[in-house]
């Protein structure tokens, strides 16, 4: 015990050398150390007196570390792209692959680090209890009158950004007859043919896709179950393979048919056109079910300027229309419309859906969830 | 330690050395114990009573229990069955010796390292539902596979991918304790009057039976831990601890479910260390007619 303890003291001594060497660096570095102290309790833009003072504390910061956010979701690729040469910082992009959970537990484990996420992208629940532990500053964009009361925390600790509806993407050269509605699916024609982006008790967009196929079956926002039931049955069929869709299952004919959120079908449409792949999506018109993702930024965030100005930009007309280009729906595409700003050409590619839909709140998910966590196997299960 | 009843002779640098010195030469290995399994252990421990017992009833019951019988079935099957081919394709190919030997002695130390993603994407690729065997197999006799009963997507299926590089790991791990059965001796029960059988039964067999079983208890735990490959291919269709872990500790549905990842690894390592003791017991008594 001694012996650890003089290890932990030698540790600690010598963290207080380097941090009072990091400590005589130049006047510059130390207004830029300023700036980033009070971006980081800054609650707005004009709080640090307006976009030019956040942009220059962000640039002398010069650095935005985001986390978990693959290239092509939501065409993230080129919104990272357009912000880091647009305001001249360098992103770091950390585990593109990652999940929610991944997302907070960088957060927490990586905290008082340089490589700590600065913003995150969260599913709602992730969003929530975020929140609830008080990991996120609050801070409100320039455009945060547009977004509406039930799909932001009140005092901006998370916001949503973007979102879509659950999809049926199908490769026409190898399908007939592509199924548009969850009916559809149980026609024997489609044996061994669908699939979903993964385990719904896992992936977000598994778990929507269940969710949707509750609503085509009698289900609703408080009742999940026969999107279970349904699933059971479509995989005591044959009809459904829990192989994990992706572009290369896709390619290799193995899951023709693919449940999976709007944007990421669309946007495989385009990628798999170059491989002489036919992808047709339809939001089914008997299960519409759409969710929003949020933004938040790390309350210990290490470029928190630089993280501030990353939601200004995702949410100015620019970024907005960025995630448009990405067949994702920005969560002020409603005020944009109105106002004229939204590229109607990006609008008009949008896959269309028929119904309006209504997005469940966060309790319903929450109970949805716990429902399909106990169930899901053992109905599937055989 | 026994230090404590030998004379305290050499009161020297080097004598005390040498007293200490089995367990320098054993601090490596203890400090790796330390870092890569105690602790990690203990934080476990930590991080799945973090909220009184809750955490770990909820690990017990429902879909989980269902999981960890669904993990113990996978592991127990692909353990027996890959430690039987295993050994029939090591015992054929020591035989045959020469070429064949070194052949296939290589391919399996390269084919048991083989898993994950790739793994599960090799398999979908070749007899899955639009794999290319599959198609070969539809063009050559007509046969569809993919409206068989046979499904890749399943507990059997998952067994045959598992078993991919369980039994090469299987041949690798059990060849040397083969090479240690002399020709000898079974040309000496041979004289003795022994028939084949007995000689397996009476003279190979119990030598064999630690070597194998040590085998099964290492594939065992190589396809309880396996988790990447069924995720792939199986999602949650076929319940796994695994599965379940992964789900709680870096889900995109769930949040705060790190209590119940941390009391389900738990388990696993509680399982783990009752089929150590199980073997460990059944090998003490085999190994008391070998003295």
């Amino acid at each position: 015990m001694r012996q650890r303890n003089i290890v932990l003291h030698g540790l600690l001594a010598a963290a207080v050398v380097a941090g009072v060497a990091g400590c005589g660096s130049s006047e510059k570095a130390a207004e830029a150390q300023n700036n980033t102290a009070a971006a980081a309790t800054a609650t707005s833009a004009a709080e640090l007196g307006g976009m030019d003072a956040l942009i220059k504390a962000a640039q002398a910061e010069g650095q935005l570390n985001v986390i978990t956010l693959p290239p092509d979701w939501a065409n993230y690729g080129e919104i990272i792209e357009t912000f880091s040469k647009k305001y001249n910082i360098k992103v770091n992009s950390d585990n593109p692959d990652g999940s929610s959970q991944d997302e907070i537990n960088a957060v927490k484990s990586l905290k008082g680090q340089d490589r700590a996420p600065d913003v995150l992208d969260l599913g709602g629940a992730f969003a929530q209890s975020g929140a609830k532990e008080g990991l996120f500053a609050n801070y409100k964009v320039a455009t945060w009158a547009d977004i509406p009361d039930s799909q932001k925390e009140s005092n901006g600790a998370w916001y949503n950004d973007y979102g879509g509806y659950i999809s049926i993407g199908c490769d026409a050269k190898k399908i007939a007859v592509c199924p548009t509605t969850f009916a559809d699916l149980k026609k024997p024609e489609y044996k061994g043919k669908v699939a979903l982006n993964g385990d719904p008790t896992k992936s977000g967009s598994a778990f929507a896709g269940v969710f949707a196929a509750a609503l085509a079956n009698g289900g609703s926002f408080t009742n999940i179950q026969p999107g279970i039931d349904y699933f059971a049955a479509l995989k005591k069929s044959g009809n459904y393979i829990p192989v994990e869709s992706t572009p290369a299952t896709i390619e290799k004919g193995e899951t023709p048919i693919s449940i999976d959120w709007d944007y990421l079908n669309a946007g495989y449409t385009k990628k798999l056109a170059e491989k002489g792949i036919d992808w047709k999506v339809a939001v089914p018109s008997d299960g519409v079910y759409g969710n929003f993702y949020c933004q938040a930024i790390n309350k210990t965030a290490p470029h928190p300027a630089a993280a501030r100005l990353w939601e200004e930009f995702l949410y100015s007309d620019e970024g907005q229309n960025l995630w448009l280009k990405g067949y994702a729906r920005p969560v002020r595409l409603p005020k944009m419309t109105e106002s004229g700003k939204a590229d109607s050409a990006l609008v008009a590619q949008l896959p269309k859906v028929e119904a309006k839909a209504e997005f469940p709140t966060t309790d319903q998910i929450d109970g949805a969830k716990k429902v399909l966590t106990d169930g899901w196997t053992k109905a599937l299960t055989g | 330690m026994t230090t404590a009843a030998t004379p305290v002779r050499a009161r020297s640098f080097w004598g005390r050395a040498r007293r200490c010195g089995p367990w320098l030469s054993v601090a490596p290995f203890l400090l790796i114990m330390l870092v890569g399994l105690i602790l990690p252990t203990v934080a476990l421990g930590f991080g799945a009573f973090g909220n009184g017992t809750s955490d770990v009833e909820a690990a017990l019951g429902g879909g989980y229990r269902q999981a960890l019988w669904g993990s113990l079935k996978l592991s127990v099957v692909c353990a027996v069955l890959g430690a039987v081919c295993g050994l029939l394709l090591a015992r054929a190919v020591l035989a045959g010796g020469g070429l064949l030997r070194r052949l296939v002695l290589t391919a399996s130390g390269v084919l048991a390292n083989f898993g994950g993603v790739p793994l599960a994407f090799m398999f979908i690729a070749t007899i899955g539902n639009a794999g290319i065997v599959t198609a070969l197999i539809r063009d050559w006799t007509g046969f569809d596979l993919a409206n068989s009963t046979f499904s890749l997507y399943q507990f059997g299926g998952l067994v045959l991918v598992y078993l991919y590089f369980l039994v090469p790991l299987m041949v690798i791990v059990i060849a040397p304790a083969l090479d240690g059965v002399r020709a000898e001796w079974s040309e000496a029960a041979a004289n003795l009057g022994a028939t084949p059988g007995q000689y397996w039964r009476l003279v190979a067999g119990p030598l064999l039976a630690p070597p194998v079983m040590a085998g099964a208890l290492l594939l065992f735990c190589g396809s309880l831990s396996a988790f990447a490959t069924a995720q792939a291919m199986v999602g949650g269709t076929v319940p796994l601890v695994t599965l379940q872990i992964a789900n709680a500790l870096s889900g995109n549905v769930s949040a705060d479910h790190e209590g119940v990842g941390a009391a389900l690894a738990l388990e696993m390592i509680v399982l783990v260390s009752i089929v150590m003791a199980v073997y460990w017991t059944i090998e003490r008594r085999t190994a008391r007619w070998l003295r």
